[in-house]
C-alpha cells in the first residue's frame, strides 16, 4: 500500500489507483471534465493538473498512478495557474451562452469556471461554430458547446455497447458525432446527457422547460421495469418535469434506461381524474360515493367464487396488500398477479427471485439466458452483464430467438428442446455449466408465459439448481413487472385450481390482460390511465401513478424499496390503498388500518420480508422438488415487442412514441432542422 | 461521405498485401493494421475513401465503422472528398517558397485551369498545396502520385502539367538537368579518388 503526501497530509491508499482518486480520499477536490470513475481514463481535458514534487511540470492526476513517497500539492500558485490556463483554453471556443443553455445551473463548466477560472478572457478572436448533430429523439445537441471530453464516446463504447459515437477530425476541427448521424440505438442512450459536463448534449424532451433551481427533487424508485432503479423525480408544482438517475451501486449504479427517464410525460396524458360509471354502454362521470356504492352493491350481490381480482404491473405493495385483505373479507380466492400468464411458483421466495442479485452478476463466470431478452426486459441488468463481459472471462449463452445484447452471445437453440438437452446432459453446454466455477441462469418470461411454461420452469429450475455453488445461488428469474415480486411475496395468486369464470372482475391497474376472456363480466378498473382496462371497465376508480403516492416496491432481486410522493394525483384521483380502504367501508367490512403507517405495520407483521428497506435477504439454493413434464411448445418468443411502450404510462408518452418511430418501426424522419446553436 | 452507397472489395493482389499486413500483428490486434489498409483502399479507389471503403476495412478488421472513420478523418492524407485520380502536391514551405514555389503554384494553376484544393472538371487531376516533403535540397518541388519532381520553375512546372494532362510519360527527379542533388553542371568536389592523387 503506497503512502503519499497530499497537501501536507499523509495518506495510505491501495496500489493501482490514480492520484486523483487518492486526492478524493484525502478530501481534496480536484476539478475534472473528462475523468469519470465508471469510464476508461482519457486524460484529455487537462483540468485535473496537480503539482508533484520532483516532477518537471504539472501532472494530469486522473491518469497518474499513485507511487510510494509521492508528494502532491494541489493548492500552489503553479496549480492555480495551470487550472486557469486550461480553463482559459477550454473557453476559447465555448460560446458562453449560459443564459439560453439548458445545462445552466447544473453545469460542470460553469461551476468550475467560477471556481478555478479567470474573471475575464483574453481572446478576442472569433469562436468556432459546429453544426449540430442528430442523435435521436432523446438527445439534443448543441455541438458548439462541446469541449471534447469524450465521455459520451466512452460511455457508448464501453457501457452501452453500441460503438456508434466517435470524434471525427482533429484539433480545432474535431467534432463528436454518431456514425452517419443516425440515432444512438441504445436503451440507455440518454445517460450521455448526465455525463456531458457542458450543455452540448442535453435532454430534447425537457429542452427549455425549466431551470434546476425551480424544481423540487424527490428521491424515488422506478417502476418501468422490475429492476427498481433509483431515480430522482423533479417536479414543478404538480407537474413532473423530468426523471434523473440516483446512485445505487447495488441496482443501477448511476444509469437509468431511456424509458425510466422519459416515459414521465405520459403522466400528463390520458389520466383518469374522476370516477366513472358505465350507463347505457357509455362511461359517465360520477362521484366517489356513487362509484364506490355501485362497486359495493355489485360485490355484495355476487357469490365469492365468482369474484376475481387482478393486479397490474405498476401496483405498489400497499394497495396489493389492501386489495388482498378486501378480497379475503369477501371470501374471494380468484386472485392473480401474473397478468402474462407466467407459470411461476410462488411457494418459496427463491423460486421467483433474481437470486444472484444484480451486483452479483459481476462474480459470475458463465451465464445461460433462457427465453429472455434482458436488453429490453431489464436494460440495466443487461448493462451489468455487459460490465461483467468487459471485465473478461465471462461467457454468455442463450436459448431463444436470435439476440443482440451488445456483447457476444452463443445461441444454443431457440426452444425448450435445447433446454431439455442441456438438462439431460446430451448437449455439450451441459459440461460447461458443470465445470463453471460461478455459473448463473436467467429465466425470462418468454419461457414461462406459454401453455407449457410450468414444464419449462421445472427444466430450467433443474439447471438452475445445478448452478448452485457454495454460498452461491445461480438461479434467476428475470421479471418484467415492477409489482410482480411484491405481489408474489404477498401471495396474490389463486388459492384454488381451475377457478370458476368470474362475474365481477376487480382490476388494480391491470392493462396487459386478455380482457376478452372475461366475457360479459362486470369489470371494476382502479388505475391512473385510460388504457385497455379502463376502456373495458364498468366502473372506474381513479388512482395515483407511481410519482403520486408513497409506496413500497420490491424489485426482481427481492429488494424492498420506497417510492415517494413527488406530486399529487390529478383531480379527484386518490392514492390506491385509500380507495381500497374506502371501498371496504362501503362494503361494511372495514380494513384494519386508517393510515399508511398502520397499513405498513400490518404488512410487515404479516410478511416480514418487507421489513428491511433497500436490502436483499439472500435465499439459499433449495433443490426443486416439483414434478417435471416434457414441454410441448416450439421456440420461445420474447415478451416485449417494443421496449418503449410496455405499460399505461409509456403508452401515453409522446416521447416514447417518438422513440418507437425512431428505433422500433424505423419510420422517424431525420431531423432536418439543424444549425450551430448560434445560427439565429 | 455523402457518396452513394456502393460496394468495395480489394483486388486479389491488394487482398494478399492486406493479409500480409494484418499478419504482422498478434491475434486480436488486427485493428493495428487500419492505417496501411486504408492507404491501400484509397489507392485502389482512385485516391478516395468513401463509406464503402471505410466499412470494408472496418469489417475486415472487426472494428466499428465509426472507429475507422475517426482514423480516416484524423489524418489529412486520407481523402474523404474527391482529390483527383492523380494528385499534384506542391510544396510551399519556406525553402521551396524562397526558391520560387509561388511561381510553380501559379504555373500549375494556370496549366490545369484550377485553383489549389480543386479538381479538374473530368476528375482526373487534383492540385493541392502541402507542407514540407523533405526534398528542400532540390527546392522547389512537387509530388505526383508516388514520385517527386524537383528543381522546378514556372516553365518546367507548366510543361510537367501539360504532359500530365496529355497523359504523357513524366520523368521524375530534377527537371533542370541536375543529377539527384549534385551541383548543377556536375560534381565540383571529390571528383577523384584520394589514391590517384598521390
Amino acid at each position: 500500500m503506497p503512502k503519499l503526501t497530499i497537501d501536507g497530509q499523509e495518506i495510505e491508499v491501495e496500489a493501482g489507483i490514480t492520484v486523483l482518486q487518492a486526492c478524493e480520499r484525502a478530501g481534496v477536490e480536484i476539478p475534472r471534465f473528462c475523468y469519470h470513475e465508471r469510464l476508461s481514463i482519457a486524460g484529455n481535458c487537462r483540468m485535473c493538473l496537480v503539482e508533484q514534487e520532483k516532477a518537471p511540470k504539472p501532472i494530469a492526476s486522473c491518469a497518474m498512478p499513485v507511487m510510494e513517497g509521492m508528494v502532491i500539492k494541489t493548492d500552489t500558485p503553479l496549480v492555480k495557474k495551470a487550472r486557469r490556463g486550461v480553463m482559459e483554453f477550454l473557453l476559447v471556443n465555448h460560446p458562453l451562452d449560459c443564459p439560453i443553455c439548458d445545462q445552466g445551473g447544473e453545469c460542470d463548466l460553469q461551476d468550475q469556471a467560477m471556481a478555478y477560472g479567470m474573471d475575464h478572457g483574453r481572446y478576442h478572436e472569433n469562436k468556432r461554430a459546429v453544426r449540430d448533430k442528430y442523435m435521436g429523439p432523446l438527445v439534443k445537441t448543441i455541438m458548439t458547446r462541446c469541449i471534447h471530453c469524450t465521455r459520451c464516446v466512452r460511455f457508448a463504447t464501453e457501457v452501452a455497447g453500441v460503438e456508434e459515437l466517435g470524434a471525427l477530425g482533429r484539433g480545432e476541427h474535431m467534432e463528436i458525432t454518431t456514425y452517419l448521424e443516425k440515432a444512438l440505438a441504445s436503451e440507455v442512450s440518454a445517460n450521455v446527457i448526465d455525463l456531458c459536463p457542458v450543455g452540448a448534449l442535453t435532454s430534447r424532451p425537457y429542452a427549455f422547460n425549466a431551470r434546476p433551481w425551480e424544481l423540487r427533487k424527490t428521491e424515488s424508485v422506478d417502476v418501468m421495469d422490475a429492476v427498481g432503479a433509483a431515480i430522482r423525480v423533479d417536479t414543478r408544482g404538480r407537474e413532473v418535469m423530468r426523471v434523473l438517475p440516483r446512485l445505487n451501486e447495488d441496482v443501477n449504479e448511476e444509469w437509468i434506461s431511456d424509458k425510466s427517464r422519459y416515459a414521465c410525460d405520459g403522466l400528463k396524458r390520458q389520466r383518469l381524474d374522476r370516477p366513472y360509471i358505465r350507463k347505457d354502454g357509455k362511461l359517465v362521470p360520477a362521484s366517489w360515493g356513487e362509484a364506490l356504492g355501485a362497486v359495493a352493491a355489485k360485490l355484495k350481490g355476487t357469490a365469492p367464487a365468482k369474484i376475481a381480482a387482478r393486479v397490474g404491473d405498476l401496483a405498489d405493495a400497499e394497495s396489493i396488500f389492501a386489495l388482498k385483505g378486501l378480497m379475503a373479507s369477501l371470501g374471494a380466492t380468484n386472485l392473480e398477479c401474473r397478468q402474462d400468464g407466467a407459470h411461476l411458483p410462488s411457494a418459496s421466495r427463491g423460486d421467483y427471485l433474481f437470486n444472484t442479485t444484480i451486483a452479483g452478476i459481476e462474480k459470475a463466470d458463465l451465464c445461460l439466458i433462457v427465453g429472455a431478452n434482458p436488453r429490453w426486459e431489464a436494460a440495466l441488468v443487461n448493462t451489468r452483464l455487459r460490465k461483467r463481459y468487459m471485465m473478461g472471462g465471462f461467457k454468455v449463452a442463450a436459448i431463444g430467438p436470435k439476440l443482440d445484447l451488445t456483447y457476444p452471445v452463443e445461441m444454443l437453440g431457440d426452444g425448450p428442446s435445447t433446454l431439455a438437452a442441456i438438462a439431460d446432459g446430451s448437449h455439450p453446454f451441459a459440461e460447461k455449466l458443470k465445470s463453471a466455477k460461478v455459473p448463473m441462469l436467467i429465466l425470462g418470461m418468454g419461457a414461462l408465459s406459454r401453455p407449457d411454461g410450468a414444464a419449462v420452469y421445472a427444466l430450467a429450475r433443474k439447471l438452475g439448481d445445478a448452478c448452485a455453488r457454495d454460498g452461491w445461488n445461480g438461479f434467476n428469474v428475470l421479471h418484467t413487472a415492477a409489482s410482480r415480486v411484491a405481489a408474489l411475496d404477498l401471495g396474490f395468486v389463486p388459492a384454488t385450481q381451475n377457478p370458476e369464470a368470474p362475474e365481477v372482475v376487480y382490476l388494480l391497474g391491470a392493462d396487459e390482460l386478455d380482457l376478452a376472456k372475461f366475457g360479459k363480466a362486470f369489470v371494476i378498473y382502479q388505475g391512473h390511465h385510460g388504457d385497455r382496462g379502463a376502456h373495458r371497465a364498468d366502473v372506474i376508480l381513479p388512482g395515483a401513478a407511481y410519482t403520486e403516492k408513497n409506496g413500497i416496491y420490491v424489485n426482481l432481486e427481492g429488494r424492498v424499496q420506497l417510492g415517494r410522493l413527488a406530486s399529487t394525483p390529478p383531480g379527484e384521483a386518490r392514492e390506491d390503498w385509500k380507495i381500497v380502504r374506502a371501498l371496504s367501508d362501503a362494503l361494511g367490512k372495514p380494513l384494519p388500518f386508517n393510515t399508511l403507517e398502520a397499513l405498513r405495520q400490518k404488512l410487515v407483521q404479516a410478511h416480514p420480508v418487507f421489513a428491511p428497506i433497500g436490502q436483499v435477504t439472500p435465499v439459499a439454493s433449495m433443490p426443486w422438488s416439483g414434478s417435471a413434464s416434457a414441454p410441448s411448445g416450439g421456440a420461445f418468443a420474447y415478451p416485449i415487442q417494443n421496449f418503449y411502450m410496455t405499460d399505461p404510462i409509456s403508452r401515453a408518452s409522446a416521447t416514447m412514441a417518438e422513440c418507437t418511430e425512431a428505433f422500433v418501426t424505423g419510420t422517424a424522419p431525420m431531423d432536418a432542422n439543424r444549425g450551430t446553436g448560434t445560427h439565429g | 461521405m455523402s457518396a452513394p452507397r456502393k460496394t468495395f472489395a480489394f483486388t486479389p493482389e491488394n487482398l494478399a498485401e492486406a493479409k500480409k499486413i494484418i499478419a504482422k500483428y498478434p491475434a486480436g490486434r488486427q485493428a493495428s493494421a487500419v492505417m496501411p489498409l486504408l492507404a491501400i483502399a484509397q489507392k485502389q479507389n482512385d485516391n478516395l475513401l468513401t463509406q464503402a471503403e471505410l466499412e470494408y476495412v472496418a469489417d475486415m478488421l472487426g472494428m466499428a465503422p465509426i472507429r475507422v472513420h475517426e482514423v480516416a478523418s484524423f489524418y489529412t492524407m486520407y481523402n474523404l472528398k474527391p482529390a483527383g485520380k492523380v494528385q499534384v502536391q506542391v510544396c510551399t514551405t519556406t525553402p521551396c517558397w524562397l526558391r520560387g514555389s509561388d511561381q510553380v503554384v501559379e504555373a500549375c494553376e494556370k496549366a490545369l485551369g484550377i485553383h489549389c484544393g480543386e479538381v479538374t472538371a473530368d476528375g482526373k487531376i487534383g492540385l493541392i498545396e502541402v507542407e514540407c516533403l523533405g526534398a528542400c535540397v532540390n527546392a522547389p518541388m512537387l509530388q505526383i502520385g508516388d514520385d517527386y519532381y524537383e528543381d522546378l520553375d514556372a516553365e518546367s512546372a507548366r510543361k510537367l502539367m501539360e504532359a500530365l494532362k496529355a497523359g504523357g510519360v513524366l520523368k521524375p527527379g530534377p527537371q533542370n538537368g541536375r543529377k539527384t542533388s549534385e551541383p548543377l553542371g556536375g560534381a565540383t568536389t571529390l571528383t577523384s579518388f584520394p589514391a590517384e592523387k598521390a
